[in-house]
């Protein structure tokens, strides 16, 4: 007794509140454990010290971790349950790194199926933490038990850990079905939503049965608020992937959903309805004058889901969400920052031209005080009210700019230069200015890659304006003053005027050689490099090696350039041999865009160095035999579906086109779980002049899982027989095997074949797009030696310039060059410029000028440096 | 990814952390192996969290693609993070109950020390609201009943008469085994 009272002294005066507690000190502390009897009062303290320092970040070597555990199982003596809890809570911390944690499984197991409530459910929960796979089938009759066990916390344990395990034995636990199917049922909400959330994970590859579980329960209420939403998400997902959108029992339910008692339901409800593509006006209503009503909420979480779901959806519902205009008025001066700026934004996206200057005054108040991030969200709202109001551009040139002046990450200051950027490009009479306010920026710019980007910008866009002396001034400021980078940019740009500008050239010139000083490497290469080539005066020479940039994918160069100084030839370095880069299209970049906006946080600054699609499939081929000979990868192309998305076997193909063959790749998926393939390929039937090199089958395609077959084609001679569509067929073995398992019931199998549908090799599989910046020039310069072709059209089907422009782009596979792809509003003619590259390394320039009256007319200028490619260019169109 | 619709899945909350007023951790959990996985990006994630907060009484802030809801009182703060493609309220209602049953835990006396004195009941209580990301429970009262109050220790006579034989049983089994 009297040793009891003095350790619970002991214990007030030390709980020293955990401060310069060690880790060798608990470590050795540990030794308590061992004493016979367990003194639990002590051995919580340790415990407790033990759990803190893992959770402060310590880390424990993997015997030190061991020893732990190993002392700690001494624990399972003691009766003591907040003690039995914190060795819980110790196995769960130490399971990743001790070895051999096993060792206390039918510890654990006993306390799961014993008598005692408080530790069942905390045993389960700890036991799966410490089991794998194999183990797992040993505990599943206790797991089905505890599944339908009538305590909830026992049943939700089980449910919880169930979940959890799916990441290592998905299988396992789908046979659970049964018992998380009557767990549904229970009295508990929480078991009820743990066992919907399990019933989803195991049912979810299979659309209908997901159909058939949320239609059940759809129609008994469930009373859980948390299943409810988990619910709403089910079915508002079904409607999204249902291409007609019209299941209507669905839609009842979840806007029936709006009328539910609890607020958590009522939002996620109204967020599903906005958010769905099929939601029509009338339904929309309901939900925005949920969301309208939330925003008068005196919780301000609730003022903020609703201002936040507003504003992603400004865009899209524009007419309904401006009802709400007053509303959010009255959020712009909340005294959370969040919420104020995510209003104004919404006013922003919603508001008229008139409103604007209003706005942005407001704004400006503010501004200072929120955090970065939500800068962020001002600027993008500006970059969208600059391009609907192009008008406007001053009131918000001026804002960006003062913005820019203002404290800030690079992160904020790369977005609003992206804008300024952005308003640059689309809107001419912005131009001049935002390259003063740039030019301004750059002065006091302390982040190197935004200056650079400014630089490089200038000196593409500073050649072309009215005054390009004025722009001299400020760039060769920077090569006086600033760190090696920048005045190695500072330099590339003073060029490109040299290069355009034949009046400031002497000046120029001058500058560079100055440079030629500079204490740094890069810079001196660079000044040294430019002012050669300027001083021969050959026009053409400037438009290869200054204006126009090399266009080949840096990583397959700098892979290129490895071989070549391992292969030690004496031939010299071929820079043809080189991947081009590939330029992204348009929908990538807005694609891009829009995941930034969706997102209002930024991902944080670390991004990976793309690694563009073509070299991850040149990458891939490369592992296949015999494809090495074929040379360097010229293009990949978009996929192609084979088959309806939802047939039992789904074929997608990949057309990877090198200078003189073709290997189309057939990515096969099998969503037969009933049936095992083996040596799947696919049997084409190749019109004449192609011929199959090579046919790599995939030999095992399981259930669910994506395998892949390649056949290499090689091109015919003649280029006009390379446009051309095959029949194909797939064929395989198939062997009936047992659904749960996999495992095929018979080792004999039987042929069979599915058809698809025909495949197409196009023009544009055989082009790469090139991004010329001065197209003018370049194709002047074809116009010495090489063919041109002459055509005119009449694309009757065509109704509008913007079409026929897309369907122009996309047939040819070719890049629009000067940004001639946007057309100004209101023109009836246009012309399109287009440049690339034919498979085999000729050039491709194509003019198509474009006359709107009844269809579209087209004439259609092709010049190239070989005289076939122009003539088949021509000779496809139509 | 096409548009915002939430994602069926159970696992709603990405993190848990309870900071004192410097802002240096007192508890903390992070469920997603891709969120912070060390704990100098952990700490440098709420480091970052408590200067946006400490001030400005907000409830909710976003911060690192993260949603963040929190609470304080006297000299704590009490954070919730979950991803920003999630149902804020659900986030408040895990914030609420981790908050209340704390409260009933050290009744009523929501401060440093107090939470520090009955850390084993709070990192326990932590444990039965949410496991692995998953909401265990977001009924303050049922996560007080499930952590066991502690019924401080029962003097050796108080004891019934077949808990004293079980304890001796088990003694004598492990030293059996020894």
């Amino acid at each position: 007794m009297s040793s009891f009272k003095k350790d619970k002294k002991e214990e007030e005066d030390g709980s020293c509140l955990f401060t310069g507690i060690e880790k060798t000190t608990v470590l050795q502390e540990c030794r308590t454990f061992n004493e016979t009897p367990v003194n639990p009062k002590k051995c919580i303290r340790i415990m407790t010290s033990i759990l803190y320092l893992l959770n402060q970040g310590e880390q424990l070597s993997s015997t030190e971790a061991t020893e732990a555990f190993f002392a700690m199982t001494k624990l399972f003596q003691s009766q003591d349950v907040i003690l039995r809890r914190m060795v819980y809570l110790g196995i769960k911390e130490l399971s990743g790194v001790a070895d051999d944690v096993i060792i206390v499984t039918s510890s654990l197991t006993k306390d799961m199926t014993g008598k005692e409530d408080l530790y069942r459910a905390a045993a389960i929960r700890a036991l799966c933490s410490i089991t794998d796979a194999t183990m797992l089938q040993a505990i599943e009759r206790y797991m089905k038990q505890a599944i339908v066990d009538r305590n909830s916390a026992v049943s939700s344990a089980a449910l919880v850990s169930s979940l959890h395990m799916t990441k290592m034995a998905n299988d396992v636990v789908k046979r659970y079905v049964n018992e998380a199917q009557e767990a549904i049922n229970s009295d508990n909400i929480m078991v009820q939503y743990h066992a919907l959330g399990v019933l989803y994970h195991i049912r979810k590859t299979d659309k209908l049965a997901v159909n058939k579980l949320v239609a059940k329960l759809t129609k008994s209420s469930l009373r859980s608020p948390y299943a409810a939403c988990m619910l709403i998400r089910m079915a508002a997902k079904l409607l999204e992937e249902e291409e007609n959108g019209s299941d209507l029992p669905f839609f009842d339910f979840i806007e029936s959903c709006l009328r539910h008692k609890s607020e958590v339901v009522i939002y996620e409800a109204a967020h599903a309805i906005v958010n769905l593509k099929c939601t029509t006006n009338s339904e929309l209503a309901h939900a925005i004058s949920c969301l309208q009503s939330f925003c008068n909420s005196p919780k301000a979480t609730l003022r903020f889901a609703a201002v936040r779901t507003l504003n992603q959806v400004a865009i899209s519902h524009l007419a309904a969400v401006k009802l709400c205009n007053m509303d959010l008025e009255n959020l712009i001066t909340d005294s959370n920052r969040s919420i104020a700026t995510l209003a104004i934004t919404t006013l922003l996206k919603t508001g008229s031209e008139s409103s604007v200057d209003r706005l942005m005054k407001q704004i400006a108040t503010f501004v200072s005080e929120i955090s970065d991030e939500f800068k962020v969200v001002v600027v993008q709202a500006i970059r969208a009210l600059s391009l609907k109001f192009p008008r406007k551009h001053s009131v918000l040139m001026t804002f960006l700019s003062m913005m820019l002046r203002d404290e800030g990450g690079l992160e904020y200051k790369a977005s609003i230069a992206d804008t300024i950027i952005t308003i640059i490009e689309d809107n001419p009479d912005a131009k001049e200015i935002g390259l003063a306010h740039l030019c301004e920026f750059i002065e006091d710019c302390e982040h190197t890659s935004l200056a650079v980007r400014i630089l490089h910008l200038l000196g593409k866009e500073g050649p072309r304006t009215k005054q390009p002396s004025k722009y001299i001034r400020f760039i060769y400021n920077r090569v006086i003053l600033e760190n090696p980078t920048v005045r190695a940019a500072a330099i590339s740009a003073m060029a490109q005027f040299g290069a355009t500008c034949p009046d400031l050239l002497e000046n120029i010139l001058v500058l560079l050689a100055r440079c030629q000083m500079d204490s740094d490497d890069e810079v001196r290469d660079r000044a040294t490099y430019y002012s050669n080539i300027l001083s021969y005066l050959d026009p053409s020479l400037y438009n290869s090696y200054i204006i126009e940039s090399p266009q080949v994918s840096i990583p397959s160069l700098e892979r290129s350039l490895k071989e070549y100084c391992d292969g030690c030839t004496d031939e010299p370095f071929d820079l043809k041999s080189v991947p081009i880069a590939v330029v992204p299209t348009n929908e990538e970049v807005t694609r891009a865009q829009q995941k930034s906006e969706g997102m209002i946080m930024s991902t944080g600054p670390t991004k990976k160095v793309k690694v563009s699609r073509e070299e991850n499939y040149a990458q891939k081929l490369t592992l296949i035999p015999g494809i090495a000979q074929a040379g360097s990868l010229f293009r990949s192309s978009e996929v192609v579906e084979l088959t309806e998305s939802e047939t039992e076997y789904v074929v997608r193909c990949i057309k990877h086109t090198f200078s003189r063959c073709i290997v189309l790749q057939f990515d096969c998926l099998n969503t037969l779980s009933d049936q095992l393939l083996e040596n799947v390929r696919v049997q084409l039937e190749p019109s004449e002049g192609y011929k199959i090199l090579k046919e790599i089958p995939c030999e095992k395609l399981p259930y669910n899982e994506t395998g892949t077959t390649y056949i290499v084609l090689q091109y015919p001679e003649n280029f006009f027989a390379s446009v051309a569509t095959f029949g194909a067929v797939l064929k395989f073995i198939v062997k009936d095997c047992d659904p749960d398992t996999g495992l095929p019931d018979t080792d004999e199998g039987y042929d069979d074949e599915y058809i698809l549908e025909d495949l197409e090799i196009n023009l544009g599989d055989q082009i790469q797009r090139v991004s010329k910046v001065n197209w003018q020039a370049s194709w002047e310069e074809l116009s010495e030696n090489c063919v041109e072709m002459e055509e005119t059209y009449s694309l009757a089907s065509m109704s509008t310039l913007e079409e026929a422009v897309k369907n122009i782009i996309q047939f040819l596979g070719l890049q629009p060059a000067e940004r001639s792809d946007k057309i100004p509003e209101g023109k009836t003619t246009h012309t399109l410029l287009l440049a690339g590259i034919f498979r085999g390394g000729a050039d491709i320039l194509v003019r198509a000028k474009l006359a709107l009256a009844d269809g579209v007319t087209m004439q259609l200028t092709v010049r190239s440096t070989h005289p076939d490619v122009a003539e088949l260019v021509t000779a496809s169109v139509g | 990814m096409e548009g915002h619709l939430f994602e069926p899945s159970l696992y709603t909350v990405k993190g848990i952390a309870i900071l004192d007023n410097d802002g240096n951790r007192i508890l903390a959990k992070y469920y997603d192996k891709n969120i912070f996985p060390t704990p100098k990006e952990q700490k440098a994630f709420e480091k970052n969290l408590f200067s946006k907060t400490h001030r400005a009484n907000a409830e909710i802030i976003m911060l690192d693609g993260l949603t963040c809801i929190y609470k304080s009182n006297v000299d704590l703060f009490f954070y919730v993070m979950g991803s920003s493609h999630e149902n804020e309220l659900i986030l408040m209602s895990v914030l609420n109950c981790l908050y209340d049953s704390v409260s009933q835990i050290l009744r009523k006396n929501v401060e440093r020390r107090a939470v520090l004195e009955s850390l084993d009941i709070v990192m326990l209580t932590l444990d039965e609201i949410c496991d692995g990301g998953i909401i265990i429970d977001a009924d303050p009262n049922s996560v007080v009943s499930r952590v066991a109050l502690r019924t401080d220790d029962i003097p050796l006579g108080e004891q019934t008469v077949a808990q004293v034989l079980l304890t001796a049983k088990e003694q004598l089994k492990w030293s059996l085994l020894k």
